[in-house]
């Protein structure tokens, strides 16, 4: 077992653990921080995949900026744990049974798909922020500038929706 | 030297949790997390490609779902927030009318 291999299986067993924690876990902010933790083991594999820049902007968006966000909605609601309600009964089984149905699915698909490349050791500079910033800024301009754009109707949007009317309706 | 095929197997196995996620949990708040799990799983996939072919427009896509993702928890965790204020409730079982 190479030493790739073996940091692949332990960190693959790290990333289920924390998924599976965020999943199953009665508390909200369990759930995020569990998340936290998996988001950033996938930065870790970005980078064992070559790709640097991809792995920092992980941790600082996701890692970073989104799951803040999380936390914070999570504490000013105040609703860290809901009580179990019983509408559909026979929701979990059901529910249970399609992912299962899925799993395979997805796996036999993805390995009938006949892609047998290795991952080797990435070259130095493949997804480094200078040859990304390049790609950006030329074959991907118009696509970089529509990004603004929507994050700007984001902005505005978020801001709409969480505004008070004035006389003291919502 | 690592097959591709094991990543995509674990983006498929992350992406599975998260469907599971939506579907058996009630917690908005959870839901919405699964839904960024999901984004998260599609993204591996992406760079494990990118890596295996050596094109790096895989990674830049990574870049682009990020910013949809960012954008989409703002909106998402606003109209969350609004519901909250009109229901005194994030669960998805009490939230059944139209007009709230």
């Amino acid at each position: 077992m190479t030493i790739n291999l073996f940091l692949f299986l332990v960190l693959a067993v790290v990333v289920v653990a924390t998924a599976l924690g965020m999943l199953f876990s009665k508390n909200a902010v369990y759930s995020a921080l569990f998340l936290v933790l998996n988001f950033s083991t996938v930065a870790v594999f970005y980078l064992l995949l070559g790709a640097p820049f991809i792995a920092l902007t992980q941790v600082t968006v996701y890692a970073g900026a989104i799951m803040v966000l999380f936390l914070f909605v999570i504490m000013l609601l105040g609703t860290e744990e809901l009580e179990e309600s019983k509408v559909l009964p026979w929701q979990k089984p059901t529910a249970l049974f399609l992912a299962f149905v899925l799993l395979v699915e997805g796996i036999y698909l993805m390995v009938m798909q006949k892609t047998t490349g290795l991952i080797t050791t990435p070259v130095a500079d493949a997804g480094s922020p200078e040859v990304i910033g390049n790609m950006l800024f030329n074959k991907y301009l118009l696509p970089f500038e529509a990004t603004s754009i929507l994050l700007l109707v984001a902005m505005v949007g978020a801001i709409v929706l969480t505004l008070k009317k004035k006389g003291g309706q919502n | 030297m690592v097959p591709v095929t094991y990543y995509v197997a674990l983006s498929a196995v992350l992406f599975t949790i998260g469907a599971l996620g939506v579907l058996i949990r009630r917690n908005a708040l959870i839901i919405f997390m699964s839904i960024e799990l999901m984004l998260n799983a599609a993204n591996l996939a992406f760079v494990a490609f990118a890596s295996v072919n050596g094109i790096l427009d895989g990674q830049i896509f990574v870049f682009f779902i990020m910013t949809v993702a960012a954008a989409e928890v703002a909106v998402g965790l606003a109209l969350i927030v609004a519901i909250f204020r009109t229901k005194k409730s994030i669960d998805v079982d009490q939230i059944n009318m139209l007009k709230g």
